[in-house]
């Protein structure tokens, strides 16, 4: 069974990565739409896979966040990847596979999926 | 909404708009009681009595990307089709309580689904939202409070990968518990 010693055992680990990473602010952020036609979508395991395939790949400078209805709901789950200094790139029609791929491309490699992105699917 | 638990993280998102700062979510999961509950409690901006009234009707919404609002109306739609119930008690600057039954052994209930995967998504979400999360079946009953997770942190966000992670198997294990044969 999970115990609190883990969890604090967990804290030790991350506390001196937490101070290291705060002098660095700006990063890339990955937005995922949680609304109603997003979960609906399948909005939920593609955001578990970004924080799944961000943790485990250990991107320090990726953060993840939630935001309501992107406003294309026919094209939910949809996630939109800001980066400083780049256009914006929306992702639509997202699954957990997809994630993975984005993962691996953009967020490390830089390089846009552009088979997944909204000006592909219009 | 294949899944009550994409309910309950659609219920929450409402509870987060809000502007709660606690979230009291429960579940019971009764085969004894042939019931399945659901509830959602927050310390939101609440809704008018006149909202309320109002709010079970698809053509309600307080978002402005357009003039639907799905979230509620599916969901009362689940709990009816189930042999279930539907209520919802809001007070303006108090809260809102959602309350969702359904028949357990009812053919048209929903799985409950990954509850495991819609609290970790909202605490992903929300990390300073307090979330108490309260799990009962026949065997007993086992709370997370999220509370209790960020005084153990001190500081560190409690929805850094290795704490999400922790928190999930923490749940799966309780729940797995609870719901053995």
């Amino acid at each position: 069974m999970k115990s609190i010693a883990e969890l604090k055992a967990i804290r030790e680990q991350m506390q001196s990565r937490i101070n290291m990473r705060k002098e660095d602010e700006e990063g890339i952020r990955v937005v995922v739409g949680m609304a109603t036609c997003g979960i609906a979508a399948g909005a939920r395991p593609v955001l578990a896979t970004f924080v799944d395939e961000i943790g485990r790949r250990n991107l320090q400078d990726v953060t993840v966040s939630q935001t309501g209805c992107i406003g294309v709901c026919r094209l939910e789950p949809i996630v939109e990847i800001y980066e400083p200094g780049k256009e914006k790139v929306t992702y639509v029609k997202m699954n957990p596979e997809k994630a993975a791929r984005v993962v691996s491309e953009h967020l490390v490699n830089h390089r846009v999926v552009e088979e997944y992105t909204i000006g592909a699917a219009e | 909404m294949k899944e009550l638990s994409l309910h309950l993280l659609d219920i929450v998102q409402n509870s987060i708009s809000a502007g709660a700062s606690r979230i009291e979510i429960g579940i019971t999961d009764s085969q004894q009681r042939d019931l399945v509950e659901i509830s959602v409690k927050d310390n939101g901006c609440g809704m008018s009595e006149e909202f309320v009234q109002r709010v079970t009707d698809p053509f309600t919404t307080t978002r402005t990307t357009r003039k639907v609002g799905l979230g509620i109306p599916l969901f009362k739609l689940a709990a009816e089709t189930a042999g279930g119930e539907f209520k919802i008690t809001s007070e303006v600057g108090k809260g809102t309580l959602v309350y969702a039954s359904f028949q357990h052994s009812n053919i048209d209930r929903p799985p409950l689904g990954d509850l495991r995967g819609t609290l970790i998504t909202l605490i992903q979400g929300s990390p300073d939202i307090n979330i108490i999360y309260t799990y009962t079946t026949d065997r007993g009953q086992f709370v997370l409070d999220t509370e209790e997770v960020r005084e153990v942190m001190a500081g560190v966000p409690i929805n850094e990968p290795e704490v999400l992670n922790w928190i999930g198997e923490f749940i799966q294990e309780n729940e797995a518990e609870l719901s053995a044969e």
